[in-house]
Order: C-alpha cells, then sequence, then structure tokens
C-alpha cells in the first residue's frame, strides 16, 4: 500500500509540471498585458511609463525565461507578486480568500450529499411513483433555474421585504458591539441564502447519480438472494444495497475535493463574498499572471490528490479494487 | 471550476481610469430641478450636528491607498479622503489652495512657489512640511516606482524647499496643466517611507494622511472603514464614520440600498428612472444628477496606411477621410435619440470634447441636427450613390444578395462607389450595455442613409491590443474620461500617433496642433478660453469623433444627510466633511 503511494505521489510530479507549463503559456496567449489596466486609454500614461512597467513586472523578458522564474520561486514554495497595483504577495491575497470559499463550499457540498443521497435512494426504490417524478422534477428546477436570478428573488423576499436575513456580505455593520450569540447569528445569517442555493444547484447531479446507481445494485443476484432470505425490505436496501451504490460515490467526493476552493463568481458576485472566484476572475481580466498561476497551480494540485484519495477510498472500502 | 459572468463592472474599467481622482476634487453649473428641490428641503432643516455612519457601496474594492500607486478611481476616491494635495478643485472649477496657503507664479509662468500651511499634522503626530512634498515628487519621478502618473512631473526642471514652509518648481516651458497636478499624488510622509521600498510599504493598506478622514480598518474583499479625523486642519467632519462597501453586482447593492444596508450609491440610468421611484425610496433618499467630466463618441480611422514607426499618416482612408463624409454621418445620427433612448435621458448630446457649461465650452459651435436628407446629399456630393442594376421589387431580396456574391452591383439601398458597398463595422467593447446600444442606434439610422453597419463586440483587453493600438479598425464607441483641465494634447496633436499613443483615428490639424501647444503654455485664462473656443469649433467642424453624448452621475443618498451640494464634474464627495445628520435622526452609534 506504501509503495503504491509513492509511486502515486511521484507520478504527480510530472504531470504537475506538464499542468504548470501549458498553464503558464496559455495564459500569455491571451491579448493584452498586466500593464493594460493601468494604463489603457488613460492620457496620463506615456509610452515610457508604460516601458516602465514592462520592465518592473519583467515582462521584457522571453516567455521561457519568465517561466524559469516563475518556476524558482514557486519550489520555494513562493508564489510572487499580485501584478495588480496593490504589489500584495500572492499567497496572501489567496489566504484571506480561501477560508470564507472553503467555508461555504464545504457546507455546501455536507448539505448536497445529506439530501441528494436519500433523494436518489428512495426514488430509485420508488422507481416511476410519484414521488419520484416530483424529486426528479424538483432536483432539476434546481439544476436549470439560472441561480443568480433565484438569488435575487430570495434576496427580495427574505432580505428587502421580510428583513429577516441580510442581503449581502459576510457582516453586519456594527457587528463589533453584538454578543457572542449575536456574532454567531449574525454570521449564520449571513451564509444561510449562498449555502442553500448553491445546494439547490447541486442535487441533480448527485441524486441522480445516486438514482442510477441504486437501480442497478437492486437488480443484482445478491440482493435477489437477500430478499429470498427474507430480509426485511428496510435491511435489504440499507444494509446490502446502499453501501454498494455507494461505491462510485467516493469517486465523486474525491473529485469534488479541487471544487472546494473554486468559487462560483455569479454566486460570489451577487452576495457581495470574497471568495476565489471573484479573485481569479478579476485577475484574469487584469492579466495578473502570478494571481492566475498561484490559483491554478493549487487547483492542480488539489485536483490530482483529489484523484489519489479517490482511489484509496475505494482500495479501503472495496475488496475486489484491493486485491490488486 | 469557475463560471464567469456578470461583466457589468468591466463598464466602470472603461470610463474611470482617468475620471479617477478628478472626480473626487472639483465642480460646476448644470443641476436638474430634481436635484435642485431636493437641494432646497435639504438645507433647510435641523442643525448640524456630529455623529452617524455613512456608507458607500462601490462595486470595485480600492486596491492600494497610495494615490500614486493607484489606477483606479476606487483607491482614488478612498486615498482623496484620508490625503489633501497642495491645491484642490473647488466647486466651481477653479484651483484653491488645500495644503497650500498660497501661490505665486513669476510673470514668465515658468517658476511657482507654494507656500504652505502651518501646523498641519499628519494622523500620526509629525507635521506636514515641505520636505513630504519634495520627497514626493522625488519619489514620483524615480524610475523605480511603478506609476502612471509620472508625465506631468518630468516637466518640472527643478525642485526645491526653501524653507519648512515653502516649496519651489521650475518648468522647462510653462505648463498650464502642471497646477493641477499638485494635488495629492505627490504628498507623501517622508517620517514613515524614507529609504524604504513605496510598492512594499505598509501604508498602502494603512495610509496615514492628514485628510478629513483617518484610516481605520480594512476589510479584504468587503469593506474600508474611516473616521473622523479630530485633528483636521479645517475642523472635523460631522459624520464620524464613513463606510466603503464593496459590492460587486449593481442588483445587489440596489436591494442593499433598499434594505438599509447602504446610504449611498450609483444608480444605472434605468434605476434612476424607473426603479428609484417607489414610495419608500421617494421618503427616505434624495437623488442627485449632474454632468461628469466624460464623453462618448464614435472614432473613425482616417487614415488607410501609416509608417509603422511614427504613425504618421500616408494615405487617407478613402471614405472617413472626407470630410462631408464624416459630417454626412453625424447629420444621420439623432444624438437627442441616443440620450434618450439608451441613458434615459440622463445626459445631454456632446458637440465636442469639452462638457456643456464647462469654460472651455464653446456654446456656439457647428451642431448637427437630425437631418437625413442633408446626410444624403453630402454623400452624393462625395461621390456615393445607389448606383448598379435595379432588380424588379417583386423578386426576393435573396436572389439580390445572390448576385451581389457573384460580384454584381445591385441597387439594393446600399450606397456605392469606386465599386464598393459603403458598409463597415463598428467595434466597441463587451460589459457596457449602452455603448452597445448606442451602436444599434446608429447602425439602423445610417441604413437609413444608405450605409450598412456591422456591429462587433469585443472584450476589453483584447479590443484595445488587437484593434485600437494595431488600428485595425473602421469605426469604434468610446468614451473619454477626463481631467478637469481642458488639455487634451495627447487625443488630439498630430504628434501622439505612435503605437499605443491615443490619437489613434490619426488626426492631423496645423492649426489644432499650433492651439493645443498654446493653451497648454499659458497661465492667462483668458488666452487659454480663446484656444479651448477655436479648437472646439474646429473639432466641431472636421468631426475627427463623432462626438455622442456626455452622460450624467446618478447617484442616490439617504435623506437623513443634510449639507450636499453636488456641483457638475466635480460631483458631491468635495465637501462631505461638511455633510451632518441631525441629531434625532442619527442611526449608528458608535460605542467603543
Amino acid at each position: 500500500m506504501i509503495t503504491y503511494l509513492l509511486k502515486r505521489l511521484l507520478e504527480m510530479i510530472p504531470t504537475l509540471f506538464g499542468i504548470t507549463i501549458i498553464s503558464f503559456f496559455i495564459i500569455q496567449l491571451a491579448p493584452g498585458k498586466p500593464t493594460d489596466v493601468l494604463a489603457d486609454l488613460n492620457p496620463k500614461m506615456t509610452p515610457e511609463a508604460r516601458e516602465r512597467l514592462t520592465k518592473y513586472y519583467n515582462l521584457d523578458k522571453p516567455i521561457h525565461v519568465q517561466y524559469l522564474m516563475w518556476l524558482k520561486r514557486v519550489v520555494k514554495l513562493d508564489f510572487g507578486d499580485s501584478f495588480s497595483t496593490d504589489r500584495r504577495p500572492v499567497w496572501t491575497k489567496i489566504k484571506e480568500r480561501l477560508s470564507i470559499t472553503i467555508l461555504i463550499n464545504s457546507l455546501a457540498l455536507v448539505l448536497i450529499f445529506a439530501i441528494a443521497i436519500p433523494i436518489g435512494v428512495s426514488s430509485a426504490v420508488h422507481q416511476y411513483s410519484l414521488y419520484d417524478k416530483i424529486t426528479t422534477m424538483l432536483v432539476f428546477i434546481g439544476f436549470a433555474i439560472p441561480t443568480f436570478w433565484l438569488a435575487l428573488l430570495l434576496m427580495i423576499l427574505f432580505g428587502v421585504n421580510l428583513h429577516w436575513l441580510p442581503v449581502s456580505g459576510l457582516k453586519s455593520l456594527g457587528y463589533e458591539n453584538l454578543s457572542i450569540m449575536g456574532k454567531i447569528w449574525d454570521s449564520v445569517s449571513h451564509l444561510i441564502l449562498p449555502v442553500t442555493l448553491e445546494a439547490f444547484g447541486g442535487l441533480a447531479g448527485i441524486s441522480r447519480y445516486m438514482r442510477s446507481n441504486m437501480l442497478e445494485v437492486i437488480r443484482q443476484d445478491y440482493i435477489t438472494t437477500a430478499r429470498a432470505k427474507g430480509l426485511s425490505e428496510r435491511k435489504v436496501i440499507y444494509k446490502h444495497a446502499l453501501r454498494n451504490a455507494l461505491l462510485p460515490v467516493i469517486t465523486l467526493l474525491g473529485l469534488s475535493i479541487p471544487g472546494l476552493i473554486g468559487g462560483s463568481v455569479i454566486f460570489e458576485n451577487i452576495f457581495g463574498i470574497p471568495g476565489m472566484g471573484q479573485l481569479f476572475y478579476q485577475s484574469v481580466m487584469m492579466r495578473d499572471y502570478p494571481v492566475i498561476m498561484g490559483i491554478l497551480t493549487i487547483g492542480a494540485i488539489l485536483t490530482l490528490l483529489g484523484n489519489m484519495l479517490a482511489d484509496i477510498g475505494y482500495a479501503l472500502t472495496d475488496p475486489r479494487i484491493r486485491a490488486r | 471550476m469557475y463560471r464567469t459572468s456578470h461583466i457589468a463592472y468591466r463598464v466602470l474599467h472603461i470610463l474611470l481610469p482617468f475620471i479617477t481622482f478628478l472626480i473626487t476634487a472639483a465642480n460646476c453649473a448644470k443641476i436638474d430641478k430634481e436635484a435642485n428641490a431636493a437641494q432646497l428641503t435639504n438645507n433647510s432643516t435641523a442643525p448640524a450636528a456630529y455623529g452617524d455612519t455613512l456608507v458607500e457601496g462601490t462595486i470595485g474594492e480600492p486596491s492600494v491607498l497610495i494615490p500614486m500607486l493607484a489606477g483606479d478611481s476606487a483607491s482614488q476616491n478612498v486615498a482623496s479622503l484620508v490625503i489633501n494635495g497642495l491645491v484642490k478643485y473647488d466647486k466651481d472649477l477653479t484651483l484653491v489652495g488645500d495644503l497650500a496657503e498660497s501661490w505665486d507664479i513669476s510673470k514668465n509662468g515658468l517658476v511657482i512657489t507654494f507656500y504652505l500651511k502651518k501646523g498641519v499634522k499628519w494622523t500620526d503626530g509629525v507635521e506636514f512640511t515641505a520636505d513630504d512634498v519634495m520627497f514626493g515628487y522625488k519619489t514620483i519621478i524615480n524610475e523605480k516606482t511603478p506609476t502612471a502618473y509620472s508625465e506631468d512631473y518630468k516637466q518640472v526642471k527643478k525642485a526645491e524647499v526653501i524653507d519648512r514652509y515653502t516649496f519651489r518648481i521650475t518648468y522647462e516651458k510653462p505648463f498650464a496643466p502642471a497646477l493641477g497636478s499638485w494635488g495629492n499624488l505627490i504628498v507623501l510622509p517622508k517620517h514613515l517611507l524614507e529609504g524604504k521600498d513605496i510598492t512594499k510599504s505598509e501604508l498602502g493598506r494603512h495610509p496615514i494622511g492628514m485628510g478629513r478622514f483617518k484610516f481605520l480598518k480594512w476589510t479584504p474583499g468587503q469593506d474600508v472603514v474611516l473616521e473622523a479625523n479630530p485633528g483636521y486642519f479645517e475642523g472635523r467632519p460631522y459624520i464620524d464614520r464613513y463606510i466603503y462597501r464593496v459590492i460587486p453586482d449593481p442588483a445587489t447593492m440596489f436591494l442593499e440600498l433598499k434594505a438599509g444596508g447602504i446610504d449611498w450609491m450609483g444608480l444605472t440610468p434605468i434605476q434612476y428612472t424607473r426603479q428609484a421611484n417607489t414610495a419608500y425610496l421617494e421618503k427616505n433618499f434624495k437623488k442627485y444628477r449632474y454632468p461628469v467630466p466624460a464623453y462618448t463618441y464614435m472614432g473613425l480611422n482616417l487614415c488607410l496606411r501609416r509608417e509603422t514607426k511614427t504613425g504618421k499618416c500616408i494615405e487617407k482612408h478613402p471614405w472617413f477621410g472626407d470630410k462631408r463624409v464624416r459630417q454626412a454621418i453625424a447629420y444621420a445620427i439623432d444624438k437627442h435619440e441616443i440620450v434618450d433612448g439608451v441613458l434615459f435621458g440622463l445626459g445631454s448630446p456632446a458637440t465636442g470634447p469639452y462638457v456643456p457649461n464647462t469654460w472651455p465650452y464653446n456654446p456656439n459651435v457647428k451642431k448637427y441636427d437630425y437631418n437625413p436628407e442633408k446626410a444624403k446629399e453630402l454623400l452624393a456630393d462625395a461621390g456615393w450613390k445607389d448606383t448598379g442594376i435595379e432588380l424588379p421589387h417583386w423578386l426576393p431580396s435573396l436572389f439580390g444578395r445572390m448576385l451581389k456574391w457573384a460580384g454584381w452591383n445591385i441597387k439594393d439601398g446600399v450606397l456605392d462607389k469606386d465599386g464598393r458597398s459603403f458598409e463597415f463595422t463598428i467595434l466597441t467593447n463587451q460589459g457596457n450595455t449602452v455603448r452597445i446600444n448606442t451602436a444599434v442606434i446608429i447602425q439602423r439610422r445610417l441604413e437609413a442613409v444608405g450605409i450598412k453597419i456591422n456591429v462587433r463586440i469585443l472584450e476589453w483587453s483584447t479590443f484595445i491590443n488587437e484593434f485600437i493600438d494595431k488600428r485595425r479598425f473602421e469605426a469604434v464607441i468610446l468614451g473619454w474620461g477626463l481631467g478637469l483641465d481642458p488639455d487634451q494634447y495627447d487625443i488630439w496633436h498630430s504628434g501622439k500617433t505612435k503605437e499605443k499613443e491615443f490619437n489613434f483615428v490619426s488626426y492631423n490639424n496645423p492649426e489644432v496642433d499650433a492651439l493645443l501647444e498654446k493653451g497648454r503654455r499659458t497661465f492667462d485664462m483668458e488666452e487659454r478660453k480663446k484656444a479651448y473656443f477655436r479648437i472646439h469649433e474646429i473639432l466641431a467642424d472636421e468631426l475627427p469623433y463623432i462626438f455622442l453624448y456626455v452622460p450624467d452621475a446618478t447617484p442616490i443618498v439617504h435623506a437623513r444627510f443634510k449639507g450636499i451640494d453636488p456641483a457638475p464634474l466635480i460631483g458631491m464627495g468635495y465637501n462631505i466633511d461638511k455633510w451632518y445628520v441631525p441629531a434625532g435622526q442619527q442611526k449608528h452609534k458608535i460605542t467603543q
């Protein structure tokens, strides 16, 4: 097992290397330069000033040299400084946005799995029943509805008309003066709408996946055997069928790991949440190469790790795979 | 993993980078009736009182609070509350002393001596002196400082500190926009920055200033909190706290306004005219309206071939190089329709590169009222006629189009000359709905006089790099944000046509060149006014751009704030220290 793990880890290194090379060159292919935001059509910006900025950012060097400079820093775990006017270290910028994104995404992920798995299982068990049809329709509505529109409607209802929940942001004005309980409620109330909405949009995938897995498992011979043994339907479904149907979900869980740090730009913009999606979007628009590369690299590492974890999880739960 | 949409705030990036610090500074004439009415009720109430918090909503977050390093309007907005300059624009757009008590300009206009106010203190207690100005000047001209604003200061030949409170600069040539450049860009606390790398300085995130407000806290991605500076040299502001709250989505921001989360935001034209009329908003908020120093135009590429190095025009564009064609296009476009249709009336038609009712604006220039007949005449004069085989009208139009593809000249309602149809493409940038709608209206109006238009929308960075910089366009719709000084040398001078320079339509008129030079080389207001009036007149006649409209800013502020007195161009933030909330109406109490 340990040798297997080591092998997998070693395999990741060239893959990661390749990902960074491709990312680095592709973002340079997009027209435009980081100096554009400062300089474009600003009558005060002379060509000399533009050159000064280009030199400052080392953009005058050939692209492979730029890549090597970047790589040299990254192996020392330093993503460099942002090209935006604040020029803060990339890691600081990512760090201050990471926690809120991870929090919202994990809450939503837990909520999705907690709701989607029971829905999928029960609608498989009651295949083609009215219940099956209604839940199917609901999760597809969740999937298909433009979330930014639904978000605005809910904000109008709960924020403006009923005044139950705040409209946007993470803290209310005067947060410092609240009691401990008040502070907790304040934070929670700001998260309710974004987390619920994000979960609503994600239900369809997992629940449909769960339903089809379950349907497949129910048709297996060993389920018939279990029924023939005279086990109660409850036991058949939750003990024998569910366990087997859950196996592929582990893969999904592993693949969701990189998603934890990727925020949705739409959500974050609408709810005014300073998360990773906004940071990535802004840095792309500003051609802020170090930040883009930082986020892509972290995303790549998490994707590779997620894949590996999924495999390990598989091996741990499924004896058939462990054997090989 | 990342979904992108909501490019609404791109809209701002286009106009604002250069309105930037100017917008917070200064002022002039036309305020509509609504705002005037608001004004009356506004000032006739309870006496001024200290206290309360003002929350302003913003789409973009500030990036760095050292003015010379910042390029965005959000940073400049906040920085201008914390750091003052030597001079500032007053409500009527004249320059008045800020940190400078007064100044002398030598007879020949080459030497400016500033006499600084005494006893002004940085909020950390150290006195502000001429050394701080000198330090700021040296930093901004330093090659290592990544700033976009060094150009104005490179014109300075010599800068000297005469004594603690006297600072003198000498120019190579008289330079009229110079005085206005001594704002807060070049004031830095020497005692905190000397010997340090300004880009790595803590001051970018925790500024120390001497302005109306004192920096308190910055929560990244959420808000910047400032508090009244008790030691402000003109007396502390009435308002206790000012919060600049980041809400990237304009629709959400409007909901926050209704829910009471913010007190002040800029409305879009549709919000201003259609959505902000509810009883609740009318009762609790006041809307304001004033023109901003900016204009939107359709630029026509006047040049077909250029010298690669200098950008000098070798061959004029056969269509747009002809003044009659440009004038015809101007007559064919109904500017009032554009203002009413896309700005909901919140703006005014532009006749040239200056904002109506400001001093360089010449009211008596050629105006092009909507007149399609005249447009057709001018086009006919220039040789544009709809020629070719006339097909019987009962033939399906597809038939005609097929013949056209096959190379036949068909009489199809589109003008022709020298075997080519008058068809061109207007480029504009993605995310700016107002500009895209403008393009569509122009498309329809020009079709009516026989010009076929295609509209193409491009992402900003691509647009600028691949099309504007490389001069690969026929027509563009863009806007200029302007300073409060009327010097537009970089836009109109024939020497500014190199790649990346701003005379990208290749306008070339020796008289305009001379007038631009004259306008920036004299401090005599009458002389300058004469020069700019004439420039306006020539540009209105020759139309290197089809000037379209000057937009209005349309902010809304909670009605409990009194003392707001907006003025054209300069806006309303200039007297924020005089805003107050009467004692009984205060909403937020600060307890510590």
